[in-house]
């Protein structure tokens, strides 16, 4: 991916200890075998991708968020009011991704933010070259915000650093309060969470408060914003965390 | 099922060594799955059979190691060992906790012929 961008390319690091690599366990007669001693992450290449695509994002001051969850969370929706109402003040871009569909990224073109789908296909995550590549072709302004929706899933995209700044995972007050416990490394591996449809707990059975400690459990440095992304309670705190973010002003 | 390209991973690794290596194909890999890694080995398992079909791992014999989960109370400042990510402290019942192993998810062995 380095050689297509023409940016900071190197090699991935090759972790095997040097002593200990290419031992000939056998010379006599072949086949010959070799025993190497190897450690190398498997996800090495994701994390490399991604760290080039945080390089990217500093160099341009671009603000880069990961917005996971389940599908049907309302990521999307989140996101086109995010847009809509912070559209004078901060520049948007946007990368959808979903496995079939351009729905989402219609959804988002209408708020006059441009975007990027990446269907995936049989694929449940987006990785880092994805990201890179989307990168390169929609070219963010400086000192612009990145929002990535990842494809609606609460496991796969868990293990797929992109080089975003903050990995917001979003729950939704229909989706029961265990969701932390039943998906650990989706929260583990997150930055901010977002209960949304707050406007429904009066109808459903979600203990706000245990939802939250049962976060904290898998994830303690968790940071929460309570939110109605359709009737709009809670949305001025995330506004505000967002504009702070986005002005360098660390919360 | 990310298990997929996690196996697709393995095997763009496999054949990268085996190349260095000047060999053809790898007799035995050995990976290491930390418990709290999120991944299923039976999914894998799955997923390897279609992964290395005409490749350097076709004719492999794939090992796993577990890792146990462990962390650090960051209340009472001991080790424990964990079965979940939201295992609280044993020994203090606190919640807060630095994970130190359980995630790996590694090549660590290549026997290439
Ligand atoms: N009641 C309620 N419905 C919401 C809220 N946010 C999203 N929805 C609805 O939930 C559904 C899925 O939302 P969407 O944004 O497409 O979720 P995504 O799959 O995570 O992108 C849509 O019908 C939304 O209108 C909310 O705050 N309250
Ligand atoms: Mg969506
Ligand atoms: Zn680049
Ligand atoms: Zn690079
Ligand atoms: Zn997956
Ligand atoms: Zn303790």
């Amino acid at each position: 991916m380095c050689t297509t961008c023409g940016c900071s390319s190197d090699e991935p690091a090759n972790m095997a200890q040097p002593g200990l690599q290419a031992k000939p366990l056998s010379v006599a007669g072949p086949p010959q075998k070799q025993f190497h001693l190897l450690e190398r992450d498997v996800l090495q290449k994701n994390h490399h991708d991604a760290a080039h695509n945080r390089q990217h994002f500093e160099k341009s001051d671009v603000l880069a968020i990961n917005l996971v969850s389940s599908p049907g969370s309302g990521k999307t929706t989140l996101l086109e009011k995010t847009i809509l109402a912070l559209k004078d003040e901060i520049s948007f871009y946007v990368i959808e991704g979903d496995q079939q569909t351009m729905l989402d990224a219609n959804r988002i073109e209408a708020t006059g933010a441009p975007v990027i789908q990446i269907n995936t296909g049989k694929g449940c995550h987006l990785d880092a070259a994805m990201v890179h590549e989307a990168l390169h072709t929609m070219q963010p302004a400086r000192h612009s915000i990145l929002m990535i929706e990842n494809v609606g899933n609460l496991v796969c995209p868990a293990l797929f650093d992109l080089g975003e700044k903050y990995r917001v995972v979003t729950m939704s007050v229909t989706e029961g309060d265990d969701k932390p416990l039943k998906y650990p490394n989706m929260f583990e591996s997150a930055d901010i969470c977002v209960i949304n449809k707050v406007d429904l707990l009066p109808y459903v059975d979600f203990n706000l408060e245990k939802s939250k400690e049962h976060a904290l459990r898998v994830n303690h440095k968790l940071k929460f914003f309570e939110l109605s992304a359709t009737k709009g309670d809670g949305m001025a705190n995330w506004l505000n965390w967002l504009r702070l973010e986005h002005a360098g002003i660390p919360v | 099922m990310h298990e997929l390209s996690i196996a697709l991973s393995i095997v763009e690794i496999a054949e990268e060594e085996v190349k260095k290596a000047g060999g053809t194909q790898v007799e035995q890999i050995v990976l290491e799955i930390g418990s709290l890694a999120s991944i299923e080995e039976e999914a894998l398992a799955f997923a390897w059979q279609e992964a290395v079909k005409q490749t350097v791992l076709e004719k492999a014999i794939y090992v796993i190691q577990n890792t146990a989960g462990r962390a650090v109370c960051l209340a009472c400042k001991r080790e424990f060992e964990l079965s979940f990510m939201y295992d609280l402290c044993p020994f203090c019942g606190d919640f807060r906790k630095e994970l130190m192993q359980g995630k790996e998810l590694r090549i660590k062995s290549l026997i290439i012929i």
